[in-house]
């Protein structure tokens, strides 16, 4: 075993204490903080440092111990907390968050951000408490032993308080037995070795059972413990500090748990209520370094590990997505070989065989129910999009001298993981818009009669197979008369009496935008067109409403995933397709009438009052024996990136479900196809892609054009592709 | 020589034998690594691609994941192509990918020493060389030992995005 297959483990438990410190860093209520907050990010900081200290981090177990101290500082009732205060700890929170990445990549962290934030925090110091915070040392906690002493015993076996306070009080450095029980050879090697590094290793013996290790040290037992729980189970590990050792019986028969409820509630009657919490939260942390050893374990050499949540019960678990993907996909299969089977099945006598047409019903229906269950694994509460935004709020509201509550509604709304992933971008983009454009300042606000502080609400909430994501702001709304005369000026048509809806969509157009100056926020006109692009990219769509003095909000409709798609199938020649459902806007068999020809080989169908472009499946995806008489063929009015155009084909066949499956994966994109799906008798269909078909279109058209002598089609295609 | 050397320089030159996977393209006999080949199935149910190469027949469902087929027959102009039952794909890996190539069949696996494999001389135009591990000479037969590898990531195959795209 080697100590680096725990890296992963450690990068990400780390990453989740962060998230949860910022978390309680941005909840604190300045006024009267909560003490269990105050903990908890101390907690937090505290497990970071001893991780980092067990890995050798040296810069991240540093910048931990300064930043601990002043925490501790601050739960003790040392330091006030002030906005400022809180600001800089995000700070160094964020700091924490580089160097963690730094060393997840294998990169050296960055001196410089190091050297300044150690620089920020002892000023910190200086100012609020009077005092300099003990240099970091090479090893962890020779500033610790004193708010050990202090604060709590370490929930070890054997040990009471007081053993603790005057061991470790009396100097820097205490002798400890260290007593590893059934501890294997191997990893009791690396233990030693560990322990070598927080000390001076004086004597060791033993065999298996039981091996004592005597270690003249400076580091808390606290410290051992925790970084020797990323090797061994915690009930492994015995700490005595050698004054109290001789008496001390080699097998300890105290359940550790219940020996850790002694020293809990011991330590209530002698340090207070608050002690008490902080030991059982100890206890707690301890389970979890357990449940993760044994997840590791089973992992083998790619740990993946779960952590609870702020010290609650653990109720879920880590799963890599190809893992899900894979169960889905074999789900899928499940179904086709269900629905083959049923089509067999269906040509029996009922009567004769109905014990077996029972079971394939129940088959049936158990498949589906099979088939829901494991697409909703991929699905994941809005919570995991909207938790990053409280701090970008603060930040931002901050620089623009803006006073905003953020409210979020809908958390716990369900979206597909690959779909969290990609709106988190577009969302930022219209947050950060709200806030710089859309929320005044608040003597603007108060000028017209609202109040101080703005509001900026988050929403999400299911309709049909759609979630609705809002960004709603109560700021001034968007301005129709600007709007008009930035598009005149931008030289894009319009007429002053366009309707409202059409006005607010001018704001997707490139390169537009109406701030009054560009700021570092936003105002380059470069964001809401990519906002658009990226919505329509995962299927969806934008609206916009808003109204002048009353604030703007902005609705994204999305698909609920990209794993399932609703489809229309569709029939050319004997070759079958499927037209995403989202995208048909009716079908209809069009009569000679309607057709008109153009120049070259062009047709237009009227329908209504429209005259649309048409595109022939057969002829852009070179089918053959389809129907080509035009007023047999049925057509599919479509849209697709804003181009409204007809699209023949031979025959519908009907509204289904299909799963899609990535083209790409093992072939290449396909022009006109954005990717494939497998129909119920298990062959492949591909899925259009609407706009891309049209452009084919044209380019074979091109291509057919007798001056342009022909050679390689896909040559042509090949240079038509590549802007993309 | 006692037999314990023997031994020894048995297992020494095991190390370096290969196994391959012989298959007929009309007349000829053609091997590529075992390690390669996932399975062999037979030629059904593929979905035509519009506006790829010839020889890209389309792509097939194999268990859920979307796999291209290609007809090496075609390929490497071959006069006869024909699609029966014994028509054969065999499903290879390569790199990340999974791809199916079309065969007019598979004879056998064959153990290659290394003093058996030759190297490929200059060819003409419908196959590079660059695409050959090699020649195999197996008694009175001649086996054509194929890079899979760099024949069907090679940029006239079409079946990866060309780099730039």
């Amino acid at each position: 075993m080697d100590i680096t297959d725990f890296y992963e483990t450690f990068f990400e438990e780390a990453e989740e204490l962060l998230a949860d410190m910022e978390r309680h860093l941005l909840e604190i209520d300045l006024e009267a903080p909560d003490a269990e907050q105050l903990n908890a990010i101390f907690r937090a900081a505290h497990s970071i440092k001893g991780g980092a200290g067990t890995f050798g981090f040296d810069v991240l177990q540093k910048t931990t111990h300064l930043f601990e101290n002043l925490l501790d500082h601050t739960r003790r009732g040392e330091l006030t907390l002030r906005r400022d205060i809180v600001d800089t700890f995000l700070e160094t929170k964020d700091m924490l968050h580089d160097q963690l990445d730094a060393y997840r990549n294998e990169e050296a962290p960055d001196q410089e951000a190091f050297t300044r934030i150690c620089q920020t925090l002892q000023q910190l110091a200086r100012e609020e408490i009077g005092q300099e915070l003990e240099a970091p040392s090479g090893t962890p906690g020779v500033a610790d032993a004193a708010p050990a002493a202090q604060a709590e015993p370490a929930p070890t076996p054997d040990s009471t308080p007081a053993d603790s306070q005057t061991t470790e009080s009396a100097s820097g450095e205490q002798t400890l037995i260290v007593a590893l029980l059934n501890v294997g050879e191997k990893d009791r090697g690396l233990l030693v070795e560990e322990l070598g590094q927080l000390g001076t290793v004086q004597d060791q013996h033993g065999d298996e059972a039981r091996y004592e290790v005597t270690l003249l040290t400076a580091t808390g037992r606290d410290d051992i413990e925790a970084v020797m729980c990323f090797i061994v189970e915690p009930d492994q590990l015995q700490i005595e500090p050698v004054a109290a050792a001789p008496a001390a019986p080699s097998a300890s028969p105290t359940p550790p748990e219940a020996a850790e409820a002694v020293a809990a509630s011991s330590a209530s009657d002698a340090a207070g209520a608050a002690d008490a919490k902080k030991a059982e939260a100890q206890k707690a942390e301890s389970k979890k370094e357990e449940n993760k050893k044994e997840e590791s374990k089973q992992e083998g050499s790619k740990p993946k590990a779960k952590k609870a949540k702020a010290g609650g019960e653990s109720s879920s678990i880590r799963v890599s997505v190809d893992k899900v993907d894979q169960i889905i996909n074999l789900v899928g299969e499940l179904i086709i070989t269900q629905s083959m089977l049923d089509q067999t099945v269906s040509e029996l006598d009922g009567i004769t065989h109905g014990g077996l047409l029972n079971g394939m019903s129940l088959l049936q229906r158990n498949a589906r129910d099979l088939q829901e269950a494991v697409m909703s694994v991929r699905m994941v509460p809005m919570d995991y999009v909207f938790s990053r935004y409280p701090r970008l709020v603060r930040d931002l509201a901050g620089k623009l001298d803006k006073d905003v509550e953020l409210v979020t509604e809908g958390e716990s709304t369900e979206l597909d993981k690959s779909l969290t992933e990609r709106i988190i971008d577009p969302l930022t983009h219209l947050v950060r818009n709200s806030l710089d454009h859309g929320i005044e300042d608040p003597d603007t606000r108060e000028a017209a009669g609202k109040p101080r502080t703005g509001r900026l609400t988050l929403s999400a909430q299911h309709q049909g197979g759609n979630i609705l994501i809002e960004v709603i702001d109560d700021g001034a709304g968007l301005d129709r008369d600007r709007l008009l005369a930035k598009a005149r000026d931008s030289g894009l048509s319009v007429s002053d009496t366009m309707s409202d809806d059409d006005v607010w969509q001018l704001i997707f157009a490139p390169g537009f935008s109406t701030a009054k100056e560009v700021s570092d926020v936003s105002g380059r006109g470069v964001g809401m067109d990519v906002v658009k692009r990226n919505i329509q990219g995962m299927g969806g769509h934008v609206e916009i409403m808003s109204r002048k003095g009353q604030g703007t909000t902005t609705r994204i409709v999305l698909p609920l995933t990209l794993a399932i798609l609703d489809g229309m199938s569709i029939k050319v020649g004997k070759e079958v397709f499927i037209l995403p459902l989202s995208t048909v806007l009716e079908s209809l068999q069009p009569s000679r009438d309607d057709l008109y020809a153009m120049a070259g080989d062009d047709v237009v169908l009227k329908v209504r009052d429209e005259y649309l472009p048409v595109v022939a499946v057969h002829s852009a995806l070179d089918v053959e024996g389809a129907k080509t008489e035009l007023n047999e063929t049925i057509a599919v009015i479509v849209q697709g990136e804003g181009r409204r155009y007809a699209l023949l084909v031979d025959d519908l066949i009907g509204q289904q479900q299909v799963v899609v499956k990535n083209l790409e994966t093992n072939y290449r994109k396909v022009p006109g196809v954005s990717a494939a799906t497998i129909l119920g008798d298990g062959s492949v269909a591909l899925i259009l892609d609407i706009a891309d078909m049209h452009r084919l279109n044209r380019a074979k058209k091109e291509a057919r054009r007798p001056q342009r002598a022909t050679t390689d089609h896909s040559t042509l295609f090949r240079t038509e592709e590549e802007p993309s | 020589m006692t037999s314990l050397t023997r031994n020894a320089d048995h297992a020494a030159s095991e190390a370096h034998n290969r196994e391959f996977l012989v298959f007929s393209l009309g007349e000829e006999e053609y091997a590529i690594d075992i390690l390669k080949v996932q399975e062999i199935r037979g030629y059904e149910n593929v979905t035509r691609i519009a506006n790829a190469p010839e020889f890209i027949k389309g792509v097939t469902n194999l268990r859920g994941i979307i796999v291209p087929i290609v007809d090496l027959r075609i390929k490497f102009h071959l006069d006869t192509v024909e699609y029966g039952g014994q028509t054969v794909v065999i499903v290879v890996n390569v790199g990340e990918r999974v791809v199916g190539i079309v065969v007019d069949g598979v004879s056998d696996v064959m153990t290659l020493t290394p003093e058996q494999i030759k190297p490929a001389p200059e060819f003409g135009v419908t196959l590079s060389s660059d695409f050959l591990s090699g020649l195999g000479s197996l008694e009175d037969r001649m086996l054509v030992l194929v890079d899979i590898d760099k024949l069907l990531t090679s940029e006239e195959m079409a079946l990866v995005e060309s780099v730039g795209e």
